[in-house]
């Protein structure tokens, strides 16, 4: 154990003398926090939604069916009661609702008819995107009933009532506080661990340790374990950050938070290391962390762009990045307060993750060094 | 009795055959000169000795171990310097040094204990608590020596030990050999200079992966009927 406690200690040596390190590791998390908070508008295509259609009238099939012709909404789910509406959204199947009433046509015809969309805002900038679409596509309904019926209306037929759910003040903070941490918990767990083992390897140093009794799975670990502890830090920054400075509450458990962090962060080590194992050179280490887990991060994952509206092949892509699958987990557990009934299924992605690019990685290290 | 001894070690890379069934024996307490020219397969061989390198067959035992099947056996008793600088340079000489005993596994106070006398052979006192960055290199390869033979060990690798620094320092730096020599270390030790062959028991020449000659720098002189070594290596490489 000495051997091991003297191999961490030298390690957090390394982290504190750096400046550029410890640059990188605390002040770009705050930076990027602030940073982030322009709001980024997007178009969105088929994006899933559901319909509470009570009335099942002329006039309600004929809206909802030219709603769903219009290219942006595609109909997940038809509810029969409002009871549903609750689930659906916790769920993360679907990011709207239509809400007609039990008499649309009826309405309709005495003059005003009332109508709710519902959007969920744990992801705001979709949600009002396609509250704006569907706004949209209300009026030009509207507007075609007055051409065909000959009668120019005075005042709008309907009233549209809009409500957000989860996030009814739209911030996007809501939106980028989990993205920032999907970033950082990548930048710094990834790209310093594959930095860091690179650097040995081009100074030379690594050959030292390995002609020494340290076993290859002790250095691996001596190196990252200050990462991990330093990555748990930031991230504590990070949704502190978000709670305090810009609002963002904390609904759900904060114990299955730290959890999930600690999990994504083994997938994200162990894809350090697994960088590591290719480069030669902290340069080389550097380039394949930015190029191949940044940028996939930050455009492929839903975090800035929605995934809604991406082609196929590059939502595929998505899949496979560890940010896709934290992401809604960050988001269901501070903004929407679900526990693991709900993210069972994300949690158990990024954990087979972290088992293959740990064992990848861990096989690889032997091979080549 | 000999400390290390090979037998048809080979290492081949695809179908480039670095180290061709190399053979020999290395005494207890001796200092071997592992020599020939770049590329001619000296690292490859100190790699497969130190248990970096798996051999493609052949065996080497070292301190009485099978490297490949017992390396853990073999780690313990071995040190290694490289041709690169093995020390930390962000890190004090205090520090590295406590660094490389805890990771020998050795105890703290016997770290303390051993740390006060290499500053004192060594007339480091005074920097003991500065970065060994700061330090010049010939200092820095006599402090990655020190630290090399700081667990103890039977036998140690010196890869290039000399590159890089200047005559003089080379000289005081091979003091330090021949005083581990004196109590019994064994040396392994690459070069590609020929001047330093002539410091060393016996020297090994090495000549596209094979030995192709290997005895006292003395015998090999008369042998080749050269003045130095120098020119006993261009005989030998010329073939």
């Amino acid at each position: 154990m000495n051997r091991f406690s003297a191999f961490v200690q030298k390690e957090f040596r390394h982290i504190l003398r750096d400046r550029r390190t410890l640059l990188i590791l605390f002040g770009m998390p705050v930076v990027q926090v602030l940073l982030f908070g322009f709001v980024l508008t997007n178009e969105i295509k088929n994006a899933n939604i559901a319909v509470l259609d009570p009335s099942k009238d002329l006039e309600s099939i004929a809206l909802t069916s030219k709603l769903m012709s219009s290219g942006y909404f595609h109909l997940e789910k038809m509810l029969d009661s409002p009871s549903e509406l609750d689930p659906a959204f916790r769920s993360g199947k679907i990011k709207m609702a239509i809400v007609y009433p039990p008499d649309f046509a009826r309405q309709l015809q005495a003059g005003t008819a009332q109508l709710q969309l519902i959007g969920d805002a744990s992801d705001p900038n979709t949600a009002t995107t396609l509250i704006n679409y569907a706004n949209a596509t209300i009026a030009d309904y509207q507007q075609e009933k007055a051409v065909n019926s000959g009668v120019i209306p005075v005042k709008s037929l309907m009233v549209v009532q809009t409500r957000m759910r989860y996030n009814p003040e739209q911030k996007g903070v809501f939106n980028f506080v989990p993205g920032v941490m999907t970033l950082i918990l990548m930048l710094v767990a990834a790209m310093m661990t594959s930095i860091t083992i690179a650097k040995e390897k081009e100074l030379g140093t690594m050959e030292v340790l390995l002609v020494s009794p340290l076993q290859p799975i002790q250095i691996i670990l001596g190196k990252t374990a200050p990462y991990l502890v330093l990555t748990l830090l930031n991230a504590f920054i990070v949704v502190l950050l978000g709670i305090f400075v810009f609002g963002m509450p904390l609904r759900g458990s904060i114990f299955l938070l730290a959890a999930e962090c600690v999990l994504y962060m083994f997938v994200a080590l162990s894809l350090g290391i697994f960088i590591s194992t290719k480069a030669k050179d902290q340069m080389t280490a550097m380039f394949i962390s930015a190029l191949g887990l940044m940028m996939p991060t930050m455009l492929l994952s839903g975090f800035i762009f929605p995934r809604e509206s991406m082609p196929v092949p590059l939502q595929v892509i998505g899949n496979v990045i560890p940010a896709t699958w934290f992401n809604p987990i960050i988001k269901g557990i501070m903004i929407k307060g679900v526990g693991l009934d709900v993210l069972w299924k994300q949690t158990l992605v990024l954990g087979a993750m972290a088992v293959f690019f740990l064992g990848l990685s861990l096989k690889n290290f032997k091979d080549r060094l | 009795m000999s400390i290390i001894s090979t037998e048809k070690l080979t290492r081949s890379f695809g179908a480039f055959t670095a180290v061709n069934a190399i053979t020999f024996d290395v005494k207890e307490g001796e200092i071997f000169g592992f020599l020939g020219a770049n590329g001619a397969g000296k690292t490859t061989a100190l790699k497969m000795l130190t248990g970096l390198l798996a051999p493609t067959s052949g065996k080497a035992m070292v301190a009485g171990y099978d490297v490949w099947r017992e390396p853990e056996q073999v780690k313990r008793r071995i040190g290694y310097m490289s041709q690169r600088f093995s020390l930390y340079e962000d890190l004090t000489i205090r520090e590295n040094i406590r660094l490389f005993g805890g990771i020998y596994g050795l105890r703290l106070a016997d770290i303390k204990t051993k740390t006060a006398r290499l500053l004192e052979k060594l007339a480091l006192e005074a920097d003991a608590d500065k970065l060994v960055g700061a330090l010049p290199l010939g200092w820095k390869q006599k402090l990655a020596f020190s630290v090399a033979l700081l667990h103890e060990p039977r036998i140690v690798f010196l890869d290039e030990p000399t590159s890089g620094v200047d005559p003089l320092t080379r000289r005081q730096f091979w003091e330090l050999i021949y005083e581990a020599a004196h109590i019994g270390v064994t040396l392994m030790v690459t070069t590609h200079f020929m001047e330093e062959a002539e410091y060393c028991g016996r020297v090994s020449m090495m000549v596209d992966g094979r030995i192709e000659a290997l005895d006292t720098p003395r015998n090999l002189k008369t042998q080749y009927d050269a003045k130095n070594m120098d020119e006993v290596f261009r005989k030998i490489a010329r073939g």
